[in-house]
């Protein structure tokens, strides 16, 4: 158990240095469509909500992790979802 | 082994997501790319971990689909960034759980919490509730539900950096093993007011900012939940939002020609606009 986080920490590292890389220049019409779209992506969470919620044990396991599959599914799906619209209006003006 | 090949192709399909969506051309593209990954990884979560019960995520599944589906379909185009708020908060308070509920499960278990995951929870839960309760005072502020002016309040300096010390002595408490429900709740507690004060002094005007620093905040407190639950994907696609919203908050702030000090702080101090 003790050297995963080591591990994932190596990762962690290695993840952020390409977060910074991959964004450079970004034109003002694409801010909010960009902070949307990896808004989605940071609904990542839902894989530890299913995790946790196809783990559960007694009641209260149960409710909080059913809680968290609904916050991070309304999260991924809405996220993407409305970053797609977005973008699609972006697309019929210019 | 397949599952994990398929979340190196879902990080990949992340990473070519967020590249194409800096360019107006590939946008569209990079979003349905990023998408896909995470369609990818959830398809292979169900199949491939030690998943016993399916009927608790399927109801979730199903209620998170439609309402996220609804509000995307119905929210007006004018309020696209209080829209992001709310779905960033949810993200932020769905990590805080996933730290909230493994933990419990772990501190019934043989083993015990190891003073390494004791460090993830105590973050998931600070990073995931400021989160939370910062972005529906972001949603509250662009609704103009509540006042858009900054919002100033005696002692705040005092005030903040009491609360962040009560934080560290319960982080200390938890990490040290000795940990139950309360202390638990305490450090939600104490994060879901320092995500409301920590906002509620800055303008309204500068909430589009706050809101993409909030983002990256929801990433890392998916990696911090990933570190928890020991998953390489949430780890990955939380360390690259972290990352990229910090870039995506600095690009912002120049085209608004503010700095990140001046906005995060602009309520503090005398509250004169500008350099």
């Amino acid at each position: 158990m003790t050297e995963i986080p080591v591990f994932g920490l190596y990762i962690f590292v290695l993840a952020m240095f390409a977060g910074f890389e991959v964004i450079t220049k970004v034109p003002p019409t694409l801010h909010t469509p960009l902070m949307s779209g990896s808004n989605a992506i940071s609904g990542i969470s839902i894989i530890g909500a299913l995790l946790i919620a196809g783990q559960a044990d007694g009641t209260l396991q149960t409710a909080l992790g059913l809680l968290a599959v609904i916050l991070a599914t309304i999260n991924v799906v809405g996220g993407f979802l409305v970053t797609d619209r977005m973008l699609r209006m972006f697309k019929r003006k210019s | 082994m397949a599952a994990n090949l398929s979340y190196l192709v879902a990080s990949g399909l992340f990473i070519i997501g967020l590249k194409q969506l800096s360019s107006p051309v590939t946008a569209r593209r990079g979003n349905t790319l990023a998408a896909v990954g995470m369609f990818l990884a959830v398809v292979v979560t169900l199949l491939d971990q030690e998943i016993v019960s399916f009927g608790t995520i399927l109801v979730g599944v199903v209620i998170g689909s439609a309402v996220g589906a609804a509000a995307a379909h119905w929210v007006k185009m004018t309020a696209m960034p209080q829209m992001v708020a709310v779905f960033n908060g949810f993200g932020g308070g769905a990590s805080a759980l996933i730290a909230w509920v493994e933990f419990t499960r772990l501190a019934e278990g043989s083993p015990g919490v190891s003073a390494a995951i004791a460090v993830a929870v105590v973050l998931s839960l600070l990073i995931g509730a400021v989160t939370l309760s910062g972005s529906f005072v972001a949603f509250g502020k662009l609704q103009e539900w509540l006042p858009t002016a900054p919002v100033r309040y005696p002692l705040q300096h005092p005030l903040n950096l009491l609360i962040f010390l009560g934080l560290l002595a319960f982080a200390v408490y938890l990490i040290g093993g000795a940990a139950g429900m309360g202390n638990l709740m305490a450090i939600t507690g104490l994060s879901l007011l320092l995500g409301v004060l920590l906002v509620l002094p800055i303008g309204g005007a500068d909430m589009p900012i706050v809101v993409s620093l909030l983002n990256s905040y929801s990433g890392l407190a998916g990696a911090a939940a990933g570190f928890v639950v020991g998953s390489n994907i949430l780890i990955i696609a939380g360390a690259l939002v972290g990352a990229s919203g910090i870039i995506l908050t600095h690009i912002m702030c120049r085209a608004m020609n503010r700095s990140l000090a001046n906005v995060v702080f602009g309520g503090f101090g005398t509250g004169t606009k500008g350099e």
